[in-house]
């Protein structure tokens, strides 16, 4: 007989998504723990009481406890939704666009130097306007569009000032004149779930700053672009956000491994914390 | 359906049924994020501040 499969979530607060993915595994009598990032320790000496868990879906807020948890079990041998490997490349932007580059995945044109003077240099040599982005952060926070030489030096002064030493990676990309929107996209494994269009009057279209999220129409464009993306950070349950560049077309701007979905289920119709459940219930039985 | 004092201003937050412990409530009267620490009784906690690398 089949063993019982057991599954850890591990999280930071419980956010509606978290809400939804505990009611799908309640739902289908899923044996899980709840695991608060802020409560947990790991005894490296004894790796026994995680090698009880199938697998654990990581969805903490935190993108270091996040990180550190999933190197510490997938080196305990625990399967992980996502890999620590995927966590590594999708929360850092620089990792990203260095993946994005070696597989060809189109993306904006990023640069990145490590002194001010030199980031000064390679934003002049993009022309005005650029943003500057930390390369670790999310809900469009501390992201700069720097319009001017002027801004540039001020920008760049208070970040390696008052910023914390990962912020004197300077991380440029050029502005791109999106048409008021960008579109995300839920990949789960190799299925491109469903997607969305961002709107917003602001430069800065994530919903966590306001934008609003209406159904976009998954074209065999954006299904072949988010899988070829998704392929190239390792793979998972991915939020793959794209911009429409008015030269280039379809880029991706970066993906995002412990997505937020509160618009996105609503908009879509779609079930996909259910979804999720499944696809981690699948890792699980693939290494039980 | 419960009703907590809010740590910062002492107004009546009502927690809705299906409310679970680590949900993030806001206080109506103040505006500050409250954590729920704990439930039958309810308790909650002024939320930790956001840090720079939250997200998602």
């Amino acid at each position: 007989m089949q063993q019982r499969l057991k599954i850890g979530v591990l999280y930071s607060r419980v956010r509606v998504e978290e809400k939804w993915i505990f009611g799908a595994m309640e739902k289908r009598g899923i044996d899980y723990d709840r695991l608060d990032d802020r409560a947990i320790h790991f005894d490296l000496n004894d790796p026994r009481p995680w090698q009880l868990y199938d697998a654990v879906l990581e969805r903490s807020i935190s993108y270091n406890s996040g990180l550190y948890a999933l190197r510490l079990l997938n080196a305990f041998g625990v399967p992980t939704v996502n890999t620590a490997s995927v966590a590594e490349i999708c929360g850092d932007k620089l990792m990203t666009s260095a993946a994005f580059a070696r597989d060809g995945v189109p993306q904006p044109h990023n640069a990145t130097a490590f002194t001010p003077e030199a980031a000064l240099e390679a934003i002049e040599a993009f022309g005005y306007p650029v943003v500057l982005k930390p390369v670790v952060g999310s809900w469009g926070r501390l992201l700069a569009k720097v319009n001017d030489r002027d801004a540039a030096e001020a920008v760049l002064e208070h970040k390696s000032t008052l910023g914390s030493v990962q912020h004197s990676v300077f991380y440029i990309q050029e502005y791109i004149e999106k048409p008021g929107r960008d579109i995300r996209a839920i990949v789960i494994g190799e299925r491109v779930l469903t997607a969305m269009y961002r709107k917003s009057e602001h430069w800065i279209t994530n919903t966590a700053r306001g934008g609003e999220g209406e159904l976009c129409p998954i074209t065999p464009e954006i299904e072949e672009l988010c899988l070829r993306a998704a392929k190239s950070v390792g793979g998972g349950v991915l939020a793959v956000d794209l911009v429409e560049h008015p030269e280039k077309g379809l880029v991706v701007n970066e993906i995002n491994h412990t997505m937020e979905f509160h618009t996105m289920q609503p908009v879509s119709g779609i079930d996909i914390a259910g979804e999720i459940v499944e696809y981690v219930m699948s890792i699980a039985r693939e290494y039980a | 359906m419960s009703t907590v004092a809010c740590p910062e201003c002492e107004a009546q937050v009502q927690l809705e049924a299906g409310t679970e412990v680590g949900e993030i409530l806001v206080c109506s009267d103040c505006g500050v994020d409250l954590e729920v620490i704990a439930l039958e009784p309810a308790k909650v906690q002024l939320a930790p501040r956001e840090e720079e690398d939250w997200g998602e």
